[in-house]
């Protein structure tokens, strides 16, 4: 699965992984972002934070594709975002989406991880890297149980074993820790590092940083669809030091969550 | 067997198969993207265009008004389907409205259409129950070409149907053809109502593509099984109907989809109860 650092030059280049420059979103006739910019360079996972509603989710749907920007540049590895480039992308959105109407083994969810632009069909030995990938994120015996019958975490464990099964220099997560047990935080937490340290930049959406606190090299924060903070992750600075920080907790209904070093949320 | 000898028993029984086997395909992604009932949707507007195939057979003067019809149907279909497409990707509207639109559309202008080629309503009553007893040679020759394209495309690009069905979000980050994608999904389940009117209708086409689907999803947990034991499911089901209809009077459009919802009630049943047991022999032995 992991890569040695031979294997990508690019990754060391001064190029950032990601480069977002005043982008500007609308959805449905209102502008939810209104010029954010932001970057990640390769080997550095960068937090975005902000409370519900400041267009986190926006801003990574925009990254991957899913929704089109109307105005500002988006480059992946030096290049506008297109199809071909996607390729370098393990993108993992938000597990609401995980149980369609039809069963689907973990096996089947994992494969489809491995499909691109130009290429419509899994590639040969596509199985055993969907098993491995699944094995990596200590749920191989998950591999042919139905996604729609697992719990949060398991759920959540097979959603970044299918980003991880593409090999990404460059991963993007929506919220993976909502709602998640406290092993799968574990196994993913060291998943992402494995990923960092072959070189990979990991672009992250979070609440709080919980445990992944360790991993996060710097956060930018989001207020109302705009930048509001870009630097050291609010840990390092304290809590109060943050633009419009209070402490509403919206997920604290969650059991799973562990308590975490930092948590925060700005008021909407 | 003697009945087997009969021309338009095999004809009927091939047309039969290939509308089972080829019919819960488009059924397992429509059910996968929770648009179990865009078949209803597409197969109204199919009507309207038999009807507007009628009305340019009679327009053009041909012998048989209803040449066209078929034609008619595939192009309004495939017309149709684009266009519930295209709205549901631009979030013109919600997708049950478009649909409820097609539903009252399809049937209004099918009935104006009708009475302007001349004909009358029971004209219309063949393509909305099905009128496979009147199958011939030609036609199928036209459901297994058709079938073949549904097949060769529905299986062979499976995995990447199930990317975009499953998770369109994810599938847009990997770069695939998700507007593409989506549209092949939307234009196989046209050409497969057109395919399965003969033997059902459009009023019980949906029902030949989700039924099979729904009762395979009782017993599976994969999506390649689940298919696969829908096709199955689907051939044997239109098997039964139409050789019950061969030996006793009944509409085998309308048998057919009984005899489904029947083996559901039934499969849905059996899988409770046995569900049951073993939760008691489990509680029993902890």
């Amino acid at each position: 699965m992991t890569k040695t650092h031979h294997d990508h030059p690019t990754a060391w280049a001064p190029t950032p992984a990601v480069s977002v420059r005043d982008v500007q979103v609308s959805l449905t006739g209102t502008e939810i972002l209104h010029g954010v910019s932001m970057e990640a360079l390769a080997g550095e996972a960068v937090a975005i934070m902000g409370g519900n509603g400041s267009g986190k989710s926006t801003l990574v749907r925009a990254l991957v594709g899913a929704i089109p920007t109307s105005a500002g540049d988006i480059e992946i590895f030096g290049k506008r975002r297109s199809r071909k480039g996607a390729a370098r992308v393990g993108y993992v959105p938000q597990r609401v989406s995980v149980a369609a109407g039809v069963s689907a083994t973990a096996r089947e969810v994992v494969i489809s991880g491995l499909l691109r632009a130009r290429q419509l069909r899994p590639p040969r030995g596509a199985r055993a890297l969907a098993e491995q990938a699944l094995e990596s994120l200590g749920i191989p015996e998950l591999a042919g149980r139905d996604v729609g019958r697992m719990s949060g975490g398991q759920q959540q464990r097979v959603l970044i074993a299918r980003a991880l099964v593409r090999d990404p220099d460059l991963l993007i997560l929506d919220e993976p820790m909502a709602g998640v047990d406290v092993p799968s935080q574990d196994a993913l937490a060291s998943a992402l590092a494995g990923r960092k340290r072959a070189g990979a930049a990991v672009v992250i959406v979070l609440h709080e940083l919980g445990a992944l606190a360790p991993l996060i090299d710097h956060a930018v924060v989001l207020e109302q669809g705009c930048v509001t903070y870009v630097g050291e992750p609010p840990r390092a600075l304290g809590v109060h030091a943050l633009p419009g920080h209070d402490h509403d907790h919206p997920h604290s209904d969650q059991p799973d969550t562990p308590a975490s070093t930092f948590s925060w949320a700005v008021k909407s | 067997m003697s009945l087997l000898a009969d021309p338009l028993v095999q004809r009927i029984l091939i047309v039969s198969v290939l509308v089972g086997i080829t019919a819960p395909i488009v059924g397992t992604y429509l059910v996968q993207r929770r648009m179990a009932l865009l078949g209803d949707g597409i197969g109204h507007v199919a009507l309207a265009g038999v009807a507007a195939g009628w009305l340019a057979g009679s327009a053009a003067d041909l012998a048989k008004q209803d040449v066209l019809a078929v034609p008619g149907a595939i192009l309004f279909a495939v017309g149709g389907a684009v266009v519930i497409e295209r709205m549901r990707a631009r979030g013109t509207a919600a997708a049950d409205v478009v649909m409820a639109i097609l539903f009252y559309g399809g049937i209004a202008a099918g009935v104006l259409l009708i009475g302007a080629a001349g004909g009358t309503n029971a004209n219309l009553l063949g393509y909305l129950f099905g009128s496979i007893s009147t199958v011939s040679w030609s036609d199928v020759w036209v459901t297994a070409a058709l079938a073949a394209v549904i097949v060769v495309i529905g299986l062979g690009l499976r995995q990447a149907l199930f990317a975009v069905t499953h998770d369109q979000e994810f599938a847009h980050s990997t770069g695939l053809p998700v507007q593409a994608l989506n549209m092949v999904v939307a234009v196989l389940a046209a050409v497969t109502i057109t395919v399965s009117m003969r033997v059902v209708g459009v009023l019980l086409v949906s029902a030949l593509m989700i039924l099979p689907v729904a009762i395979a999803q009782l017993v599976t947990r994969s999506f390649t099984r689940t298919m696969t034991l829908a096709m199955a499911i689907g051939a044997v089901l239109t098997l039964t109907g139409v050789s019950i209809t061969l030996n006793f009077n009944l509409q085998p459009g309308a048998l057919i989809v009984v005899i489904a919802v029947g083996v559901y009630v039934a499969v849905a049943g059996t899988m409770s109860v046995l569900h049951k047991r073993t939760r008691t022999r489990s509680e029993v032995a902890a």
